[in-house]
């Protein structure tokens, strides 16, 4: 079967060629959820007579001005994970500085000093930043401040070891001294720092692990932030476009004259792939689009459904996959495939794909001159965006300038810079400015969806313990299209992420994945990612096992955690916490998980009531996580608290977006979100931990489709399989 | 021409009468506080305050609002329920990426405005017309209280 990647070209997000800067080794992070940080050269600039006049900048990470003020750059983008703020503690604390007067900036598209090391590209992804940035941030501040000690030091003639910093202030205790960082600027400039200053101990952290309000919330409380939606340059024009309904479908005619003719629109832009209308405002815009008449040209994916992409998945699950982890002796365990051993418990689960909608809909401003091109987004991906608009305006990419803004919801979609070809390719069309934006319809239908996976899980029991496993992953392969090089030998380590390092301690595994990409379906980073998948699948599956051994399901997953002290810390504080093991009113359930996925010990417990009519009502979520180091504390609150929703909207959505043919689903009324009228009361106790720091962002969505789903099982005995619910499985249920 | 009381101001626009206060208001006025969301009353981001009640100004034509005073998000901290729903979302960190945010606030101000001590059904009530994907809907109804707190504690 062919192995070759769906027609995506019109837009593909490959296009910006990112790859050529990525290795296996770079990248092996993401792939393995292992912490390998590249070495990290930061540019030191010391002179002389210019730094008497200028700030104090020893490196790409900080800036420190005469009054004292101390500016933080960004390499990692703010779409509300709060990253802005913790590494802002991050930095500020080893550098002692006065946090009054921090301010943050994004930095630019400069990949040579913003990489982010754990990905070896400008990028925000993979609950990773806080991982990536704790150490090189720490050093590149504890070298700033052992530059202002050193100013001070040389100028009171005290040995540098006799100083401290606190607060902003170089202090010599012996002497009753005291210089502002400000009034260093100047001197500091001439000191050598050190290359491997001593870090702080963990017991002198001042700032890291308090719940220090957020610095980018106060703007977006009234109104006045930014996002790339908001950006107004003078004269811009506004556009929104459609696209073929059927995936990858081209345009074939076009007939404006009725757009034409209404007030306000000017311009009507076709392009291969997609058609768009240009006004003096959206509702032009919005109107003039609906008055065209565009007739599309499917291409060959017009007969393509979700259950062709099923069967497709379920036929590669029957071949024998990439072998991504063995251990022990699977086949003599399990038996083969033809002749399994008589007591070998088997199981598939299957994640279907998802859009992202984020709440800001997909836009990207763009001027295209013949010599230049400047462009506004809120991207997760900086440089490919840089890439993707100097690609399509047919410009150098020194002639390119792009703004990144704050975002109005990433998930994984913003990772991708497809808005920004398509909008520069649109631009380039257009005199002056214009910002494109697409309406909600278009938005879900032509997503860079979450892929489709079917896993097939192979197990035996001796007593409550499992002593053989196989966990066959089939599905579509991110990597081999957003990181070429990465995909090596068949495996993606996304999509066996936490699968191939599944905690649980079995002497016989073998971990397996099938490439098998859906026809015509591009598929992309979704919160979660791999471990969504395989996390839901694994958890799903020990529930099944654990009834099957008769056993509890908490005490089932401790006897496989012997050599995972963290997460049976974790289980041992969500049982306290979550009533388990109490009584419940009839069609009430409780159901756990538990996952080391993103480098945090979590375990989840979600308590649900499933009524007659298969309706799921959610009670109550309970979480324990032990994090490492928590640099906020309510920053990781927030992120499992809304990590959760996200994973129980996925859950209860309801959505099947090709059964037909054309994504059906077009907004929020038949993709349905969860509301506050049916989310629960949320729990989350943290763990103290002296670890370093692990990822946070995506782990609440990955831990709530199988504490659900294993709920669930508790309420009605009902063993879901797939997601989302189906409601009318539930519905013939009666409580075993 | 069509004149419109917005945050106080009287504002002359040259539109069509059926074009949906939203647009008016973000791509005429450049109050782009108030956000596109769904474009069919189904998420709540685009909620402003007509007479100091909530509507969606995706779906509202521009030539139904007459001499009726419009209030966004840019002006709802000129009043008092507004500043106190502010500063609670502030407070208790309510906000992640915050695009749904000027919705919920504009909802959450009108719900107190309404009932100064709203129990958990009037929130939900007044609240699940706002879709937030970030999930912070918890904080949100702690937020609610606390300001509903600080109304009576005044």
């Amino acid at each position: 079967m062919s192995q070759e990647q769906p027609r995506a070209d019109s837009y593909s997000a490959a296009d910006p060629e990112p790859t050529g800067r990525l290795s296996r080794r770079s990248f092996v992070s993401l792939a393995a959820g292992a912490t390998f940080v590249l070495g990290f050269c930061l540019p030191t600039r010391r002179t002389s007579e210019a730094a008497e006049r200028e700030d104090f900048a020893p490196n790409a990470f900080i800036r420190i001005d005469r009054q004292g003020g101390v500016t933080l750059i960004m390499p990692q983008v703010e779409m509300g994970q709060g990253v802005y703020t913790s590494l802002s503690m991050v930095m500020a604390d080893e550098l002692d500085a006065d946090w009054s007067r921090v301010r943050v900036e994004h930095a630019p598209a400069d990949i040579k000093h913003y990489a982010n090391p754990m990905i070896g590209d400008l990028a925000t992804g993979n609950s990773n930043s806080i991982r990536a940035f704790w150490k090189p941030m720490r050093q590149a501040a504890a070298r700033t401040r052992a530059c202002l000690v050193g100013a001070a030091a040389l100028s009171w003639g005290v040995p540098p070891a006799e100083c401290r910093t606190e607060n902003g202030i170089v202090i010599h205790d012996r002497t009753g001294r005291k210089s502002a960082y400000g009034a260093l600027v100047g001197r500091a400039a001439a000191i050598e720092p050190p290359n491997d200053p001593p870090l702080k101990d963990i017991s002198a952290f001042r700032l890291i692990g308090r719940p220090l309000k957020r610095l980018d919330t106060p703007e977006k409380a009234d109104g006045k932030v930014r996002y790339g939606i908001d950006v107004m340059p003078p004269n811009v024009k506004f556009a929104t476009l459609a696209a073929s309904p059927v995936l990858g479908g081209k345009v074939a005619h076009v007939d404006d004259h009725r757009a034409r003719a209404i007030p306000g629109v000017r311009q009507v832009v076709v392009l291969d792939d997609v058609v768009a209308v240009v006004g003096d405002h959206m509702w032009a815009a919005k109107c003039g689009l609906e008055a065209l008449e565009i007739t599309w040209d499917d291409g060959p994916n017009g007969g393509v459904t979700s259950e062709l992409i099923w069967s497709r998945l379920r036929d590669a699950s029957l071949r024998e996959g990439a072998v991504a982890k063995e251990v022990g002796d699977v086949a003599r365990t399990l038996g083969s495939n033809s002749a399994p051993a008589s007591d070998v418990v088997t199981a598939t689960f299957e994640m279907p794909l998802l859009a992202h909608p984020t709440m800001e809909p997909l836009n990207c401003t763009v001027h295209v001159t013949p010599t230049s091109a400047e462009a506004w987004i809120g991207t997760q991906v900086m440089e490919r965006v840089h890439a993707a608009v100097a690609k399509a305006a047919g410009l150098p990419e020194s002639q390119v300038n792009v703004h990144n803004h704050l975002i109005g919801g990433g998930f994984g979609r913003r990772l991708e810079p497809d808005m920004a070809y398509t909008a520069a390719r649109i631009a380039k069309q257009v005199e002056g400015p214009v910002k494109v934006v697409w309406t909600r319809e278009e938005d879900i239908r032509h997503d860079i969806f979450r892929p489709a996976y079917h896993d097939r899980l192979w197990a035996r029991l001796d007593g409550d313990r499992i002593v053989g496993w196989k966990h066959r992953v089939s599905g579509s392969s991110i990597l081999a299209r957003w990181a070429p090089p990465v995909f090596k030998n068949g495996v993606d380590g996304d999509g066996v992420d936490s699968a191939a390092d599944t905690p649980y301690d079995i002497p016989n595994l073998r971990v397996e994945f099938n490439r098998e990409e859906p026809p015509g379906v591009v598929t992309g980073w979704w919160r979660g990612v791999g471990p969504n998948n395989t996390v839901f699948a694994i958890e799903s599956f020990i529930d099944e096992l654990a009834r099957k051994a008769r056993r509890d399901p908490i005490d089932f997953r401790r006897v496989h955690l012997n050599k995972t002290p963290r997460l049976q810390a974790a289980l041992d504080l969500v049982r306290e916490k979550s009533g388990w093991g109490s009584a419940l009113p009839a069609r009430c359930g409780r159901g756990v998980s538990a996952q080391t996925s993103f480098g945090s010990f979590i375990a989840t417990v979600v308590e649900c009531e499933v009524d007659k009519s298969g309706e799921v009502k959610l009670r109550r979520v309970t979480t324990a996580v032990d994090t490492g180091i928590a640099v906020n504390p309510d920053t990781i609150m927030a992120q499992l608290q809304g990590g959760h929703v996200f994973g129980l909207t996925a859950a209860l959505s309801g959505y099947n977006p090709l059964a037909k043919g054309p994504v059906q689903q077009s907004n929020f009324h038949d993709y349905r979100m969860l509301r506050i009228d049916q989310t629960p009361p949320i729990d989350i106790h943290l763990i103290k931990s002296d670890a370093a720091p692990g990822g946070i962002g995506e782990a609440g969505t990955v831990a709530a489709l199988p504490a659900l789903r294993n709920a669930i099982y508790a309420a009605t005995g009902v063993a879901l399989r797939r997601m989302p619910i189906d409601r009318k499985l539930l519905a013939r249920s009666e409580r075993t | 021409m069509i004149t419109l009381l917005v945050n106080g101001e009287q504002r002359q626009v040259d539109v069509p009468h059926d074009m949906p206060l939203l647009w008016v208001l973000r791509d005429v006025l450049s109050l782009t506080g108030t956000k596109f969301g769904c474009g069919i009353a189904q998420c709540g981001a685009c909620t402003v305050h007509l007479e100091g009640k909530p509507v969606r100004s995706c779906v509202l034509p521009v030539g139904t609002i007459g001499a009726r005073a419009i209030t966004t998000v840019e002006a709802i901290g000129a009043t008092p329920n507004g500043a106190r729903v502010q500063k609670a979302w502030l407070d208790l960190e309510v906000i992640q990426c915050g695009y749904c945010q000027s919705g919920q606030i504009m909802s959450a101000t009108a719900l107190l405005d309404a009932i100064p001590s709203p129990d958990d059904a009037d929130i939900d009530a007044a609240m699940a017309g706002n879709i937030c994907r970030c999930g912070t809907y918890v904080r949100i109804r702690e937020a609610i209280k606390r300001a509903a707190g600080e109304v009576g504690s005044s």
